[in-house]
């Protein structure tokens, strides 16, 4: 069996992280059939006669305040949170693979700048950097995926460039490069499919991390803002009913601590399917 | 010792004018006047020059920036606010304890269960305990703190009445915030001391104080526990950067008046100075964070400590 | 065999599998021996041959989690030590009257507990005789003497001693309650050739002087000439061969793997091209083959051999494992 084989094997061993598996194909498909399910109309539709009402057969998961289905506001806001996740977790590890490989790879000088320079970017807690950024340019969607960026690609470069560097020793790039280029461009050829593994394990940790803050970033009101049904805004709307309908809170946090949640477990099965030391 | 805490200093200071100038750069980014902003349209050209010359704003960037080192590090001039014009120190200090005993209380939290579990959890690998554990961590790990926020004021202050859901007058108050941001970070502190802890107890020397009759319980906490200690330590260190931002946060879903809430507050109001002031304090309070972790790590690991005494060299 | 009161240690049949979570390795198969009290024993083979699992056996430090001893007695002072309940083999035996010396020296010093502490830590565990913190103080120093360190250097932590200066510390923790057995599991291997004597030299010299039995474990032919007494060869779990050391270097029989073992050592007399290794790979230990373990690589493999579990061939104090001296007869079909 080739080693991709086997990896896929040793995950599909794990129950739990097939389970996370399921749940992050769920997501995809409800994005892509959301509106088949339950168009997004129905939960723009106002009904004020049928407001702050509790899950029942017709509203599953109940009614907001201003008479709107819950269920397809959960539903679409899947979209949101993932159109910001996907985007800015894919540029950041692409950005990071490159930084990464040319901090391993090409001159010590430009190493020790790079990291100089992460090191300043890392001092900032991420949720500041965030804030920064939509303080300069607004919340919006587009503004948001900068904002995550800019707070993930640091922790990128550094993961790219320390699982690069453990698998080709400093020694052996100073070797070849005192032999002539042409193996070096061998070494990259090389080195970064080996490191994919790594580095998607390393993605689905981002994309986790920024579900989580791109719906802390709404809910204070920094983020996507209402009407826009993304989860974390369902839930500023929600704080003022949360004595008087708390079923406006559970759902739209499950929803989020499910997504969060199913990409730890994926990254995690992945993570222990690729190391092929035996689990004792 | 005294040589190698001075030496780290010495280096924060590179690291702060690089936080200085990328806060700085990120906010100069903003469209639009501030003095427009601030005093509206209505107001008169000598109004909005003099905001401008109050506030420095007719000069160019670097010059600004420049100035904006040289009053932080000769006075402690965090900026001046353009809302209130008074200097954002003094919100500063009013506000940090608040923030500060949020931070501290939660990693202590965190710490304590994280720990103790995880080291239990380790040591009776495979076992139920481990297991439920584990899982509960999982799930912790993944909770959004503002939700877990909200679950925990409708259990406890809601429902049970217990404690009050908002502001910040008795130490009862802290006790939700705490809770909030405690519970993910103990998760997180749990698996990772989980997994040192199991690579611990894996070593050679480990092996080495079970052959000599060591009874278990020292195998453990003298020889495999003190050794993972160290990158366990590390560890909370880097969390403490999640951690203030959450801190952040949980102000906000418990309405109590710490750095976090004002400088959401500031983003709201485009502030600017307050938010550069605001948040290249945390950053500076984050930096002496990882300082005192480096310095705790080269007490506890003979190995750094040698380096950097007398007595070192073989 | 001599009498009762002699025999320090006897290990009869002992099995000791590892299991993984889909297969079963089979590292120890049926290992019988003997020793005297003062007695050395060298137990001789290659990387995988179940030295080390056998010697983790006797003081039951093996993995709790993989390894299980499925079968067999170890008769220490009248007690089966596979019997001993573990906070017994913690208090009484293991470092008071079995110690073992391990292989790398490296790793197996707690890195962050000053040499003495480590020392100590043997003596604190087993007061026998109470002493005060002062007394255990002194025979940290007396040991460190022992084994040519200086009593200073107690307060050191690993990473400032040499190589050859942590092994001193690993033979010192060993002796310091005086055992009457230690294991000594390959000690010099892993430090360089100049230090190999001397650790040696003083290994045998501190044995001598304290009366110690020892096990010495190693692949190292020069090594077991020198300081054992009686020798076992080892192959694929299994004792092959064992006898005095004349019996193994000299004797009228001798197994194909000692004899490939011998063989693929370089003589200073003869002048040759190549050396001669034994050919092929020890078996994997979870699928091992029937009858002889040895015969996929043996020279003078018969058709029985493929089929049929050699019994020992006695002959005085040396016996050998291998069809070329045995009568016909075997253990019957492998299971």
């Amino acid at each position: 069996m080739s080693p991709l084989q086997e990896t896929i094997y040793r995950f599909s061993q794990n129950k739990v992280s097939l389970i996370g598996l399921a749940v992050v194909l769920l997501l995809i498909f409800i994005i892509i059939f959301g509106e088949f399910i339950s168009p997004f109309e129905n939960g723009v539709k106002q009904n004020i006669r049928m407001r702050l009402q509790g899950p029942s057969a017709e509203h599953w998961f109940g009614t907001d305040a201003y008479g709107r289905d819950i269920f397809t506001r959960v539903l679409h806001g899947t979209k949101y949170t993932m159109m910001i996740a996907f985007p800015a977790t894919f540029i950041a590890e692409v950005i990071g693979i490159i930084l990464g490989a040319c901090a391993a790879f090409y001159s010590r000088w430009f190493d020790n700048i790079l990291m100089r320079v992460l090191d300043v970017f890392q001092a900032i807690p991420g949720q500041l950097l965030a804030l920064a950024v939509v303080a300069a340019l607004g919340g919006s969607l587009f503004n948001l995926v900068i904002a995550m960026l800019i707070a993930r690609i640091p922790a990128s470069v550094r993961t790219a460039r320390s699982i690069m560097l453990s698998l080709v020793g400093q020694e052996y790039i100073d070797a070849a490069r005192s032999y002539g280029s042409r193996d070096y461009h061998l070494i990259f050829r090389h080195v970064i499919p080996n490191s994919l593994g790594a580095m998607i394990v390393s993605m689905t940790i981002n994309l986790s991390a920024i579900t989580l803050q791109v719906s802390s970033m709404s809910y204070i009101g920094l983020g996507v803002s209402p009407p826009t049904p993304e989860w974390g805004a369902l839930l500023s709307e929600a704080r003022e009913f949360i004595i008087t309908a708390p079923h406006l809170i559970i759902f739209p946090g499950i929803a989020i601590l499910l997504t969060a949640l199913s990409f730890n477990l994926v990254g995690d099965g992945l993570r222990d399917a690729l190391d092929p030391r035996l689990r004792d | 010792m005294i040589k190698y805490i001075i030496r780290r200093l010495i280096t924060l200071v590179p690291i702060i004018i690089g936080v200085t100038l990328v806060v700085f750069t990120i906010l100069e980014m903003t469209p639009g006047d501030p003095a427009k902003m601030m005093l509206g349209d209505g107001a008169t050209l000598e109004q909005f020059e003099a905001f401008n010359e109050k506030f420095g704003l007719d000069k160019p960037f670097v010059s600004r920036f420049f100035n904006y080192i040289l009053q932080l590090f000769t006075r402690f001039d965090f900026g001046t606010s353009w809302l209130t014009s008074r200097p954002v120190l003094d919100t500063l200090k009013a506000r940090v304890p608040i923030t500060l005993i949020i931070a501290v209380s939660s990693i202590a939290f965190a710490s304590t269960i994280g720990v103790s579990l995880g080291v239990i959890s380790a040591v009776k690998q495979y076992s139920k305990l481990d297991y439920v554990s584990r899982l509960t961590a999982m799930v912790l790990a993944a909770v959004p703190v503002f939700w877990l926020g909200m679950m925990l004021a409708i259990l406890f202050a809601l429902k049970l009445g217990w404690l009050p859901s908002s502001g910040t007058g008795s130490w009862k108050h802290y006790i939700l915030p705490m809770m909030t941001l405690g519970l993910p970070y103990s998760a997180r502190i749990l698996r990772s001391t989980r997994g040192y802890m199991l690579e611990a107890v894996r070593q050679d020397f480990v092996r080495t104080a079970r052959s000599k009759g060591v009874p278990e319980r020292y195998v453990i906490w003298k020889h495999a526990f003190l050794n993972a200690c160290l990158p366990v330590i590390n560890t909370i260190g880097v969390y403490m950067g999640g951690l203030l931002g959450g801190a952040v946060v949980t102000e906000n879903v418990f309405g109590c008046n710490g750095l976090g809430s004002f400088i959401i507050n500031s983003v709201k109001r485009k502030d600017i100075p307050a938010v550069t002031g605001g948040t290249v304090f945390l950053a500076m309070i984050f930096a002496l964070i990882l300082l005192a972790v480096d310095i705790l790590y080269a007490f506890v690991d003979p190995r750094i400590k040698a380096r950097y005494t007398a007595k070192g060299a073989k | 065999m001599d009498t009762l009161n002699n025999t320090l240690l006897k290990v009869e049949n002992l099995h000791v599998v590892y299991k993984a979570r889909r297969e079963t390795v089979y590292a120890v198969n049926g290992v019988s021996f003997c020793l005297k009290k003062g007695e050395t024993l060298g137990l001789v083979g290659e990387t995988g041959a179940g030295k080390t699992t056998t010697a983790y056996a006797i003081m039951r430090v093996l993995p709790d989690r993989t390894a299980r001893i499925v079968n067999g007695i170890i008769e220490f002072e009248g007690y089966n030590l596979l019997d001993v309940p573990e906070n017994l083999m913690r208090h009484g035996i293991r470092g008071e009257k079995i110690a073992i010396i391990f292989q790398d020296p490296m790793s197996a010093l707690n890195p962050i507990m000053k040499v003495g502490d480590q020392i100590a830590e043997a003596l604190k565990f087993h007061n026998k005789e109470d002493l005060s913190p002062e007394r255990i103080e002194e025979q940290v120093d007396r040991t460190l003497e022992l084994v040519g360190i200086q009593k200073e250097r107690k307060y050191d932590f690993p990473h400032q001693l040499s190589g050859g200066m942590k092994q001193r510390v690993v033979i010192a923790i060993a002796l310091v309650c005086e055992p009457v057995l230690i294991i000594a599991d390959e000690p010099t291997t892993a430090l360089d050739v100049t230090i190999q004597a001397q650790v040696l030299a003083m290994i045998d010299e501190l044995r001598e002087k304290l009366g110690t039995a020892m096990i010495l474990i190693t692949h190292d032919l020069g090594i077991v000439a020198q300081m054992c007494d009686n020798v076992a060869i080892m192959y694929a779990g299994e004792i092959i061969e064992i006898g005095s050391v004349e019996d193994i270097y000299s004797g009228k029989m001798q197994h194909p793997y000692t004899a490939g073992l011998f063989g693929s050592l370089p003589d200073l007399e003869k002048k040759t091209d190549r050396l001669h290794p034994i050919e092929g790979l020890m078996p994997d230990p979870t699928d091992l083959p029937k009858g002889c373990k040895f015969n996929p690589r043996c020279p003078r493999c018969m058709d029985i051999c493929r089929n049929v579990q050699p019994e020992f061939t006695v002959e005085g104090t040396h016996k050998v494992a291998c069809h070329l001296y045995g009568s016909g007869k075997g253990r019957g079909i492998d299971e």
